[in-house]
């Protein structure tokens, strides 16, 4: 019932996660933050098994940390995903895998380009202009196919993250009413508003 | 207290590792200098003979990785272990980051595997001083040196081997700070010529590379072929052999 999504813009990504914390039927807290800041310019995004989620996710977010402490330089979007996505595939084959679903958003202070990950608990990653994990994914994916271009301005990013919200409010049979909604440009990340 | 690498003097000294540098002075001369365009690496070959098979071996400079280049002074075979660990680890990062490991990162992990044989294991330090040439997007084009102790540094302009002092004050007589590949090529022919037992320079003695972007922003690194630093000597009236010296 988790929904994440990611949409690239000209010099930003737009990320978006619904916030409730839910087991069956009951919903547990309607303010979950499902995201996690790796360093100054890139943030993960992560579903899946209630434990392995954050516990996957600190671990990179520590890992990552370490790497800037370490060599004075943070690392690219591109190296934390790739990093990330080898984490995947080793627990793949592990005795119990990291059961995660995840989007890797940054902006890459050397190349000033932003780049979007999608990447699965099998190890899969792809970059991608938008991505969306969850049923929602099915909802939304044309949406973005229908209006999303390259140069996206902030302001047109999130009238289209409104669209799809707007979409599941209507569409999807579970009540996801509250999003946490971030940017990350060459200024960092912020959450947003829309 | 020789004997021992893991084992200080009274005087606070590491007589192996000293004595590591002392055989690396006797070796070959290696310079490298950075131009704001690309960086310079020449060294003298110490083993030359009409029989060596030039073209495919190569005795002083080396690549580690598509963006670093190295040149060697030292115990050759000290030096091939090492490159060899090197570009492993280059190799590794690519696999692990899916990008070219930045430069400095390269020479700290050498660095460190030199400082352990200097510790702990009680095996003698490696005999081999590197000069490393890379290009990376954090930092640009970067020099950097290390030595036997596993101490490294950043340079505009270095040299290692045999006469390393000398040409080190001839470098900093000439360098300039915004100095282009071209006159850096130029330099580095021209020191390494004064610093050097012979009296004319020849490709036969001479390895020569560079380390530029091409057209497309990739890092090019070019290793001068025999006649191609031939024709360089000349251009630059510094020699260029054509008569071979009899053995």
């Amino acid at each position: 019932m988790e929904f994440l999504i990611g949409i690239t813009g000209k010099d930003f990504v737009l990320t978006a996660a619904d916030t409730s914390a839910a087991r069956s039927i009951t919903v547990m807290k309607s303010n979950e933050d499902k995201s996690c800041d790796l360093n100054k310019h890139n943030i993960m995004l992560y579903s899946g098994e209630s434990g392995d989620t954050v516990n996957f996710a600190e671990y990179i977010q520590r890992n990552v940390r370490l790497y800037g402490i370490r060599n004075g330089i943070e690392l690219t979007p591109k190296a934390a995903a790739t990093f990330t996505r080898k984490e995947l595939a080793t627990s793949l084959r592990s005795r119990h895998p990291y059961s995660v679903f995840l989007l890797i958003a940054g902006y890459d202070i050397t190349t000033s380009k932003p780049h979007l990950y999608w990447i699965d608990y099998l190890g899969s990653s792809a970059e991608v202009p938008f991505a969306a994990h969850g049923y929602g994914a099915y909802y939304c994916l044309s949406i973005l196919d229908r209006y999303h271009h390259p140069n996206l301005t902030l302001d047109e990013a999130k009238d289209l993250i409104k669209k799809c919200i707007n979409e599941l409010k209507s569409r999807f049979i579970v009540n996801l009413f509250d999003f946490k909604i971030k940017v990350t440009d060459q200024d960092g990340i912020r959450e947003i508003t829309i | 207290y020789d004997a021992r690498t893991t084992i200080f003097s009274p005087e606070g000294r590491l007589y192996q590792v000293e004595y590591a540098m002392e055989a690396i002075s006797h070796a070959g001369t290696a310079l490298g200098i950075l131009a704001s365009d690309g960086i310079v690496i020449a060294a003298e070959k110490k083993v030359t003979s009409k029989l060596l098979e030039q073209t495919t071996t190569s005795e002083k400079i080396y690549l580690l990785n598509d963006n670093v280049i190295c040149g060697v002074a030292g115990i050759t075979a000290d030096a091939n272990y090492l490159i060899n660990y090197s570009r492993q680890i280059a190799q590794n990062y690519l696999y692990t980051y899916g990008e070219d490991i930045p430069v400095e990162q390269l020479v700290q992990r050498l660095c460190d595997l030199k400082q352990g044989y200097t510790q702990y294991g009680g095996l003698r330090p490696f005999g081999v001083s590197f000069i490393y040439a890379g290009h990376d997007s954090h930092y640009g084009f970067q020099l950097y040196h290390s030595d036997p102790s596993g101490n490294y540094g950043g340079w505009k302009a270095t040299c290692i081997g045999a006469n390393n002092a000398s040409a080190q004050s001839l470098l900093k007589q000439d360098y300039k700070d915004e100095i282009t590949l071209k006159e850096a090529r130029e330099l580095a022919a021209k020191v390494l010529s004064k610093t050097m037992d012979s009296t004319t320079l020849s490709s036969e003695k001479l390895e020569f590379a560079t380390l530029s972007l091409n057209d497309e922003g990739k890092v090019s690194y070019h290793l001068y072929k025999p006649d191609e630093i031939d024709a360089l000597l000349k251009d630059f009236d510094l020699g260029g052999a054509q008569d071979r010296p009899t053995e």
